[in-house]
């Protein structure tokens, strides 16, 4: 049968030529209806497919189609509500009683209980395990001892888990963390079987859940065939049978394939699409809001960016760019002019503040000249702003930059990009501390809070703190915020530490950024979550 | 004969090594691999060093360089970051760039010697020059212009072929692409068969042919092609490595899950195991095909011997 196919294609093309009648290449299946298969373009996954190691949206697109964990984002609105939680429990803010729910099964057979989240847990943050989102842990108690900065762990388990039932489990966090819960519903904290431990390689080589859907078959490198799990007790079925997620190198090539009707689902339109994207697929287009925000990091390692003249270039530089021709020009839309350091999809109750920056995000050049000029100029005489080249359409929108901040200094050599070729290269000078001007910065949200936009950004010694940015003042309101019970005054505590980074210009916000998709004719209720991803099992197949 | 082969064999040993030293440094130079691993913030610390202790980053070059030598020579070519096994990269790889390699030659061998011929013998006739024309037009435009286009009108506009290939890539869907990547060489095929049949038919040996009374078709294929191949073959074979390497552009716009995928993957992520591993077999493909090359000289040309 194998051998036969090849053949059948190739007369197929022939017989195509010569009678030019259409030949059914189509997506994969045929079929339509609530079994009906949709076909999505799909990148090769960094790391291997473990929960608490992957750490982009590519493994992250799988892992939320096969895992429920604790919690779970509402695909709309952002807000975190419970999945496999019948509760979770606190007096304290620091001791919690997580109760799971009963009746859920991995696709296996085997029962989800508490054990099967401590045991995930504990595998995710010890050293030995090498998991790249073992900081997730960071907060439970007795992470130093498996996961000490250096030298050898001095325990197998985390003191701070225990399992007090088949159901229930306690948590002991190191601090004081309100809003710890919510962010429960990061892929990092799924509950994991015990073939993941027992028969590891197997598992990676097709990896087994607890979500709407189970792999049914898995090759590296090229494609990952999905299938609704009929078995599933969430109340969140997939209402298709199944997707079929395909490797594609060249997202013009997954866009010419939706096109022409090979591929139903493009989940990243490639920016030189964009303006031909409504015409191509007649309306089939979604740009929605993303959990994304574009920056641009200063080195504070570098004194000339570490003084009270530095902040006023900075703010000065900010309000030099033109945001707003920036998005329409260059992103036709598909990026917003950013006005405060979070992001809109946390919504208003979440955190997020319209026009927080105020008058420095907006575009006066006047303003800017005499800003940057009464701060001393900029450090050096030459702004260099450095991004890397393989991802996203950097060049461009950096080029408009440097320009804007060129006309609005009536000087065309005051800021030039600085291009490094790979992603790799680009993190390695970032980490080696020795750039001299403003870099890239793109924050991509891991749980839909305010905390996440400010802590691991700006917090001294943060994980995403790039630009070793330290401002006690603001580590305090965190600290604060962070003690809080009460979420309402826990967020506006936050946004008082947001106006910190304001009035500091800790880093220039540039766009909000949106997740834009394309889809095909035979597939509706298309829709993207807060994190850009497709929400799979809400798509239906005609 | 033998003895010649032996002694080429011998030859590539050196080459090997000195080709594997340069590309593991080339990529070293790249920079440290583990901090892109992360996404956009520092690895914490304590996996980082992990990390590069497992991938054995934390030695000396010369070290890793030997280590990994080691390996290789026990078949081991490492592992990809991803946790695959280069080795398996390539199993799956390489089969696939090879049947798109082959369709192109094909396409080089029949369409470029035919025309070649058909060209040669007519020389300064208006199927000479068009060809001649068509041919310059091919050379002028880069394969990532062609390849867009044709994917474009074929696939899209007349939706004759798919777009783009599927994993499994059947000789049926590489037709297009093999054609896309065989473009090129196929024109200078074209060129070198016509210049080289122009002459030698002006040749003695082809007026005796004549002379002798032989059938034209017997003529051409017998005494003036055989002749006239030799330059056309060692173009081929070294074309053969280009074209495998070369694949990066067309089976990036076809996408096809060949050499040149896992080549680009690998230099994004500066992946020194698959990169080293990749290019190690495609300089090792290079140097067989050159040396089937000259093999075929012998059985092209009866006065060329080795010892």
């Amino acid at each position: 049968m194998r051998g036969a196919a090849p053949v059948t294609r190739a007369a197929c093309a022939l017989a195509v030529a010569l009678t030019a009648a259409s030949c059914g290449g189509g997506s994969g299946a045929g079929a339509g209806g609530p079994d009906g298969v949709l076909s999505s373009s799909w990148g090769d996954p960094q790391n291997p497919l473990e929960p608490a190691n992957t750490n982009e949206v590519q493994g992250g697109k799988v892992l939320d189609m096969i895992f429920r964990g604790l919690k779970t984002y509402d695909p709309r609105t952002g807000k975190a509500r419970n999945a496999l939680a019948e509760r979770i429990d606190t007096t304290d803010s620091t001791h919690f009683t997580v109760t799971v729910k009963d009746g859920w099964t991995f696709s296996n057979g085997e029962q989800v209980t508490a054990k099967s989240f401590v045991d995930a847990w504990n595998y995710g943050a010890h050293l030995k395990n090498n998991q790249k989102n073992a900081y997730f842990f960071e907060y439970v108690e007795g992470y130093d001892k498996v996961h000490p900065a250096s030298g050898r762990p001095t325990a197998e388990t985390l003191t701070g888990l225990g399992v007090t039932g088949p159901l229930t489990f306690t948590v002991k966090l190191s601090q004081r963390f309100s809003t710890w819960p919510d962010t429960l519903g990061y892929a990092a904290f799924a509950p994991l079987p015990r073939a993941f431990f027992d028969h590891h390689d197997a598992w990676l080589a097709k990896p087994v859940g607890n979500g709407p859907y189970e792999v049914e078959s898995y090759t590296r490198g090229a494609q990952m065939s999905l299938r609704a799990w009929k078995g599933y007790p969430g109340s969140d079925k997939a209402r298709n049978g199944g997707v079929d997620l395909r490797v594609y190198t060249d997202g013009n090539t997954a866009y010419t394939d939706l096109v022409s009707g090979n591929l139903d689902l493009v989940d990243d339109v490639p920016a030189a699409q964009l303006k031909n994207v409504r015409a191509d697929l007649e309306g089939r287009y979604i740009n929605a809001p993303a959990g994304i925000l574009q920056t641009l990091s200063f080195p504070y390692y570098d004194p000339a960016w570490n003084t009270p003249g530095a902040v006023k270039v900075r703010t000065g530089l900010s309000m030099a760019i033109n945001r707003r021709q920036i998005t329409e020009t260059i992103f036709r839309g598909t990026r917003t002019p950013a006005t405060d350091w979070t992001s809109p999809v946390l919504g208003a109750a979440g955190g997020y503040k319209a026009g927080l920056c105020g008058r420095a995000c907006a575009h006066d050049p006047a303003a800017a000249r005499r800003l940057i000029a009464e701060g001393g100029g900029i450090p050096g005489g030459r702004l260099t702003i450095t991004y890397n080249t393989d991802t996203g359409s950097h060049k461009e929108w950096v080029d408009a930059v440097c320009n804007s901040i060129n006309n609005a200094l009536g000087n065309d050599r005051s800021c030039v990009g600085s291009p490094v070729g790979t992603f790799a290269d680009f993190r390695n000078r970032i980490g080696r501390k020795k750039l001299t001007g403003p870099f890239r910065a793109g924050w991509q949200m891991d749980y839909p809070l305010i905390q996440n936009f400010l802590q691991p950004l700006y917090y001294s010694n943060g994980s995403a703190n790039d630009g070793r940015w330290s401002n006690a003042r603001f580590n305090e309101l965190v600290n604060e915020a962070n003690a809080d019970t009460d979420t309402s005054t826990a967020i506006r505590t936050f946004q008082r530490a947001e106006e910190v980074v304001r009035d500091q210009m800790a880093g220039i916000p540039l766009w909000y950024q949106n997740g834009s998709a394309g889809y095909a004719a035979r597939i509706s209720h298309v829709e993207l979550n807060p994190f850009s991803v497709p929400v799979y099992h809400e798509i239906t197949v005609r | 004969m033998g003895r010649y082969v032996i002694r080429r064999l011998l030859q590539m040993i050196p080459v090997f090594i000195g080709a594997t030293l340069l590309i593991f440094l080339m990529v070293h130079v790249m920079g440290d691999p583990i901090a892109g691993l992360c996404g956009e913030r520092q690895c914490d610390p304590a996996t980082e060093s992990r990390l590069r202790q497992e991938f054995g980053l934390d030695r000396p070059v010369w070290q890793q360089y030997m280590t990994y030598m080691g390996h290789v020579f026990s078949g081991d070519f490492g592992t990809a970051f991803n946790g695959q096994k280069v080795i398996e990269l390539m199993a799956s790889a390489f089969p696939v760039t090879l049947r798109l390699t082959l369709v192109a030659v094909a396409f080089e061998l029949v369409v470029g010697v035919v025309l070649g011929v058909l060209t040669g013998l007519r020389r300064g006739r208006p199927v000479d020059t068009s060809v001649l024309l068509l041919t310059l037009v091919v050379i002028a435009v880069p394969t990532f212009v062609t390849g867009l286009l044709a994917q474009l009108v074929f696939g899209v506009t007349w939706r004759i072929v798919q777009p783009s290939v599927s994993y499994t890539a059947p000789l049926g869907e590489l037709i297009l692409p093999g054609l896309v990547l065989a473009s090129v060489s196929l024109a200078y095929v074209t060129r070198l068969t016509r210049t080289s049949v122009a002459e030698n038919a002006r040749s003695d040996y082809v007026r005796t042919a004549v002379a002798k009374g032989l059938p034209r078709h017997r003529v051409i294929t017998r005494h003036l092609l055989r002749n006239s191949l030799i330059p056309v073959v060692t173009f081929i074979g070294t074309d053969i490595g280009a074209l495998m390497g070369g694949a990066i552009v067309t089976e990036r716009i076809f996408n096809i899950h060949g050499v040149g995928f896992q080549l680009y993957q690998g230099i994004l992520r500066q992946n020194t195991q698959t990169v080293v591993g990749f290019v190690t077999v495609l300089v090792i493909v290079f140097l067989l095909a050159n040396l089937l090359v000259d093999l075929v000289y012998a059985v092209l040309d009866p006065r060329i011997r080795y010892a």
